[in-house]
Order: C-alpha cells, then structure tokens, then sequence
C-alpha cells in the first residue's frame, strides 16, 4: 500500500520535474526562467524525496529522505534570490514583454 | 551560552535523524560531531533565543503557516505548469515594489522565501531600511505598490507577523 502511494508521489514529482526543466527552455529570460526552476523543481524534487520516504518507511535512507525535504524548501528560495538580484546587478533587463521594473526606477538594481 | 546549548542539541537531533540507530558509536561520534559544529557556528546566532516564551507561535508556524505554505507552493507548480505548457506562453512579466512592515530578520526571511515559491512570484531583492521588497512577477496584475502588496503579500503577512515580530528587535 505504501510502496504503491510511494510510486505516486515519485511519478508527481517526476512529472513536475520534467515541467520545470521546459520551462527552463521556453520561457525567454534569466528571471522567468529562474520562477519555473525554483518552483517546480523544488516541489518535483520534495515530492519524489516524500515517495521516497513511503516506500522506505522508517530506516535510515527514509529519514534523510524527509530531511533533505527541510533543507531544500530552506535553501532553494535563498539561492534563486541571489541569482535573481546578481543578475540585474551586473545589467541583464528584462524582456521587451515586460510591463514594469520598479528596481530599475529606484537606482537600486545598478552596479 | 544558551544559543550555544539550543544549537547543540537541534545538530545533535539531525545528526541522529541521519544516523538513525542509536548505539554508543553513533552517540559518542555524533557529539563530537555536534560540539565542533556548535563551536565553529556559535558566531553566526548572537541572539539569544527565547524558545518556550511564547508556545502559541509554534502552533501558528504548525497549524496556520504550514498549510497555508504547501497549498499556495501546490497552487505555483500548477500555474507554472500551466503557463509553461501553454504553446502561446501567457506570461506578463515585470519586477513591482511591495511595501512590508515587518522588521525582523528572521520575519523578512520567511516572507521573501513564501513569495518566491507562491505563483508567479520571486523575491529579488530586499530594501530594509524602507520596508520594501523588489518582486519578480511573472503575471503583472497590478504596477503600483498597493495592489502588488495586497495581492503577493497579503496572505503571509498577518501570520507572520503573529508569528515573530512581537518578542524580535533587529540587532
């Protein structure tokens, strides 16, 4: 029973993987871009670590399992902010589709 | 002294969740262990904490956050997928301005962190002295600064601030 909800859980998040990885490919720069890999990639990634974690069951390779789930919901937003904030440091714009950029405005995004 | 105690014991539980069998080896090994950590990373948490001060705000964190955060990240994978799916890619994207009152490092953590895994949005940087974080929409529904924040903020910010702000002063 828990072995089939494992597989589950595997598969959601294999299927969310995959969607955050095209997304890495279609969406047009380094910002939306980073949106479909942080989002996607951490749920596809905690999902399969929680299926990894039904199948186990209570031993040692389960646990780790759930534990990497706290440091990567922990560290995978941090690291999407820096990449974010280092980019439009260093110059990159946003795309022509872009509506508003209110750090470009305030000065605070120049190098 | 007593950060230094509370961060012995939380590295202690986690190096006892990755070892997970208790045997003398793996105790003595994981308090050694846990002692050097604790002394090389005591710098990095003056703050002395106040754990049991106010126990309502674990049951906050536990019962209101935690759900809120799995079903807004739930939501933000689907309207990922959906957008990314969609072969005309409807995206808006723009960075806006959001105002925050909150002034607590640990607050402003946990609120840049629910915005960047909630749909569309993604913290780029944080102003403190003003109060205001540069978000990264990928749907810009509203430039100006009160619509953005009611619509990104608004639903962490409440809890939030219940769950910090009171007993916390920025150094």
């Amino acid at each position: 029973m828990s072995d089939t909800l494992g597989m589950v859980f595997i598969g959601i998040g294999l299927f969310f993987d995959f969607v955050g990885c095209l997304g890495l490919v279609r969406l047009p720069n380094v910002y939306n871009r980073l949106q479909a890999a942080t989002k996607c990639v951490t749920l596809g990634t905690c999902s399969i670590l929680f299926g990894v974690f039904l199948s186990m069951g209570f031993v040692a390779a389960g646990i780790k399992a759930l534990l990497c789930i706290v440091f990567l919901v922990l560290t995978a937003p941090v690291s999407a902010h820096a990449i974010a904030r280092g980019s439009h440091r260093s110059g990159i714009r946003l795309t022509e589709k872009s509506v508003t950029d209110a750090y470009a405005e305030d000065d605070e995004g120049e190098a | 002294m007593k950060a230094k105690l509370v961060l012995f014991v939380v590295v202690f539980l986690v190096w006892l969740g990755l070892s997970w069998s208790v045997d003398v080896q793996h105790l003595v090994v994981g308090a050694v262990v846990s002692l050097l950590v604790t002394a090389a990373a005591a710098g990095m948490f003056r703050r002395t904490p106040r754990l049991l001060k106010r126990p309502g705000r674990y049951f906050y964190f536990l019962f209101g956050y935690v759900p809120l955060f799995i079903w807004e990240v739930v939501k933000a994978n689907f309207d990922v997928a959906y957008r990314v799916l969609n072969p005309v890619l409807p995206i808006r994207p723009g960075i806006v301005k959001v105002k925050t009152d909150l002034k607590s490092d640990l607050a402003l953590t946990f609120l840049a962190n629910s915005i960047t895994l909630t749909p569309g949005t993604m913290t780029v940087d944080v102003d403190r002295e003003n109060g205001f974080l540069y978000v990264h929409w990928i749907n810009v529904k509203d430039p100006d600064i009160e619509g953005a924040t009611r619509l990104v903020a608004g639903r962490f910010e409440p809890l939030l601030r219940k769950i910090f702000e009171p007993e916390e002063e920025s150094e």
